[in-house]
């Protein structure tokens, strides 16, 4: 039947994972105890349906639109651009865009994911919702849409977080969600969502568990993926709009990873289209347990569900790094992000609390956003790249947050009291 | 015709020999349940845990579940949690867990060990390794939370090749459907989680429980430990009367913390109190059966 010129499929497309197992190369899969397994199973059997269901997806198409503010603008970051420029060379410093994702109703992209899986809740029949929660974009979202839904919603929170994000604990409470706070190990997003599990595996029946990050045991990560990957859809489209061409540059932070693969996945087999994550370098890479970049500073191990990179040490035992912010505060990442840090597809840098706080600050005054401090990783390594690419280049950051949550901290970080 | 035959059944290692079916087989000649202590590998020192562990027999422990500490244990109640974290701050490490046991071995040649935890420290120790290791110390099975049958090739396979039982948990949400799946590469003895939950918390119904055991025995040969949840020799005696052993965990780990000074170190009584604990809660199933 073939003729000698007919091409293999691509064996190396980017877009197709996971396997069956719920793979993506040697990551990912579904590491979770036996009573969590019915559900799983019966979770990507709805998933699978819906997914090809065009009342579901046309459902959530309305509720992107009516209810989240969907699409979020295209910017192009004008002063931000200009002030790349003036420390590149003749002809270099990219054209700089913002997707705006910040601009989202409940302030960041974890709206896009709440609003999937809340439709896939309602469809399998759960009567109540539990979620985790680092900086509370997560929660907020969450709780949203059980407000919207009349669920009852439980979200889980480490306590450290409940401190430092205290704006979203309000909300949360305002929206009628019921706050845990987690006070184990170092009461960050990693303990919030081992208390999550717990009330999972104990509550199996009625509950279904928002997870709020491209991670966990499958079919979580490539669900969160779907739904997110809205925003690097409208990307292709929004682009070739204002510049008749594609971007050549995408840059994201990272901590599970869930706006980073939103953004890159409709781009990974354009190979044309550099790929840049940024994960929280906290006080440094060098400094032991003292940043949250599980890609540029662990090792593979399973944790939550999945095979990843994790913060570990050699015995097994997981570290909680550190990080500014409280969204990127996790020792583990998205398998589908360690596949494409493995294959290097995707570049995976960092950038420290103070570059970030610094770029906060930056992207305020220049172009009067206030930036979430997570995408504020992101834009602290804009500054750095930019610089270093020929004008011709459209980069496009994913501003996947708005920063009025983080006033306090970075009130607090600066010496000034509000 | 070139498709390879199918690898006989006899050519995996033998399990009608392992000290977990000899132990099952002597209790069944005593016409009695069995009682499975859950203990935590280095709490709450490695000194004290090693003294525990040489206790646990004469207590009546009829086998031992070692658990091995883990920064994240995601199915386990307040009480395992506390108990992984004094053995951790305490020093512990995968290789003394292992040491613990060759240590115990060396003076006991009959107690079943059984290792259980999460896959993460397996996985990074890593798992040839590992298994090498511990049948070499004298473990006699596994149980491993977060490796349920669809990951079977990453720890179980290798585990049955090398001559150890893996002890499978089945739940409440383990259904008729499902149960082929738990069981096929299950040897040694099924563990029944008697509550959807965490370790430790909610008590189970015996009438309910027994039920569920005797489905699940429809469908094996294998014995059928209950646990999660069983804290006084009351709920044991009940327990036993439809299994065929019951496992204790969260009431000996507690009675480990209770007996702890105000710098969490352990006291005079740490060992005797745990070791009386097990022989009251033993002493439900050797009397008045």
């Amino acid at each position: 039947m073939s003729s000698p010129k007919t091409r293999t499929p691509n064996p190396n497309s980017f877009a197709t994972g996971p396997d069956e197992r719920g793979y993506f190369g040697m990551f990912g899969g579904r590491f979770v105890a036996e009573t969590l397994m019915p559900l799983i199973l019966d979770l990507e059997g709805h998933y699978t349906r819906a997914k090809s269901d065009p009342a579901f997806q046309a459902q959530l198409a309305d509720l992107n639109a009516n209810y989240a503010g969907r699409p979020s603008p295209l910017y192009f970051a004008e002063r931000m651009t200009e002030h790349c420029r003036k420390s590149a060379s003749e002809g270099f410093g990219a054209k700089i865009y913002f997707k705006r994702d910040e601009l989202n109703h409940t302030g960041s992209h974890k709206i896009n994911n709440c609003l999937g899986q809340i439709l896939l809740a309602l469809r399998m029949g759960k009567t109540r919702i539990i979620a985790e929660t680092g900086a509370g974009q997560h929660g907020v979202a969450v709780a949203t849409v059980c407000a919207k839904f009349d669920l009852p919603c439980e979200i889980y929170m480490g306590a450290t977080d409940v401190e430092r994000q205290k704006p979203n604990v309000f909300r949360m409470h305002l929206l009628g969600a019921k706050i845990n706070a987690v006070t184990s190990g170092a009461g960050t997003l990693k303990d919030a969502m081992n208390e999550a599990l717990r009330d999972w595996v104990t509550n199996v029946k009625d509950t279904y568990y928002i997870i709020g990050t491209a991670a966990g045991p499958h079919p979580y990560p490539a669900m969160v993926r779907d739904f997110q990957s809205v925003i690097g859809r409208e990307l292709r489209q929004q682009m070739m709009a204002a510049e008749g061409r594609l971007p050549d540059t995408l840059v994201a932070c990272i901590g599970g990873g869930s706006n980073a693969i939103g953004l890159f996945h409709p781009f990974l087999d354009d190979r044309t289209v550099k790929i840049f994550g940024v994960e929280a370098g906290g006080h440094g890479l060098g400094v032991e347990n003292g940043h949250a970049a599980s890609m540029n500073g662990g090792r593979p191990g399973v944790l939550h569900g999945n095979r990843t990179y994790l913060l570990q040490d050699g015995d097994g035992q997981i570290l909680e790094g550190h990080s500014i912010s409280a969204g990127l505060d996790y020792p583990g990442v998205g398998p589908e992000h360690a596949w494409l840090h493995d294959t290097k597809r995707v570049t995976y840098v960092s950038s420290t609390d103070k570059e970030a706080l610094a770029a906060f600050q930056l992207c305020t005054k220049l172009e009067g956003i206030i930036p979430a401090l997570e995408p504020a990783h992101a834009l602290a390594y804009v500054t750095k790249l930019a610089p270093t690419l020929p004008d011709t280049d459209l980069l496009v950051m994913n501003l996947c947050g708005r920063g009025d949550k983080d006033i306090f901290a970075v009130a607090d970080h600066l010496g000034m009291k509000i | 015709m070139d498709t390879e035959p199918a690898p006989e059944r006899s050519e995996r290692p033998s399990m009608t020999d392992t000290r977990i079916d000899k132990r099952f087989a002597a209790l069944r000649a005593e016409r009695r349940a069995g009682l499975v202590t859950f203990v935590m590998a280095g709490d709450p020192d490695a000194a004290t845990f090693a003294r525990i562990l040489e206790g646990l027999p004469a207590a009546g422990a009829d086998i031992i579940e070692v658990g091995m500490p883990f920064s994240d244990p995601m199915a386990d109640g307040p009480a395992i949690q506390a108990a992984g974290l004094r053995a951790l701050k305490a020093g512990q490490t995968m290789k003394k867990t292992i040491a613990a046991v060759k240590a115990f071995r060396a003076k006991d040649q009959t107690t079943p060990i059984v290792l259980m935890g999460y896959l993460n420290p397996i996985y990074v120790y890593p798992v040839d390794a590992f298994l090498n290791d511990a049948k070499d110390a004298g473990v006699d099975g596994l149980i491993i939370v977060d490796a349920p049958p669809e990951m079977d090739d990453e720890l179980c396979l290798p585990a049955v090749a090398k001559g150890l039982n893996f002890i499978r948990l089945a739940t409440p949400t383990t259904d008729a459907k499902r149960l082929p799946a738990v069981l096929a590469n299950t040897s040694g003895f099924v563990y029944y989680v008697s509550i959807t939950g965490i370790t430790g918390t909610a008590a189970p119904d015996a009438a309910d429980v027994h039920a569920q055991v005797a489905r699940i025995k429809k469908s094996t040969k294998l014995p059928v430990a209950v646990g999660f949840g069983v804290k006084s020799p009351e709920q044991v005696r009940a327990i036993a009367k439809g299994a065929d052993a019951v496992v204790v965990g969260s009431i000996l780990v507690t009675t480990i913390a209770l007996s702890l000074d105000k710098a969490g170190q352990p006291t005079g009584k740490t060992v005797q109190s745990v070791l009386g604990i097990v022989q009251a809660l033993a002493s439900g199933l050797r009397d008045g059966m």
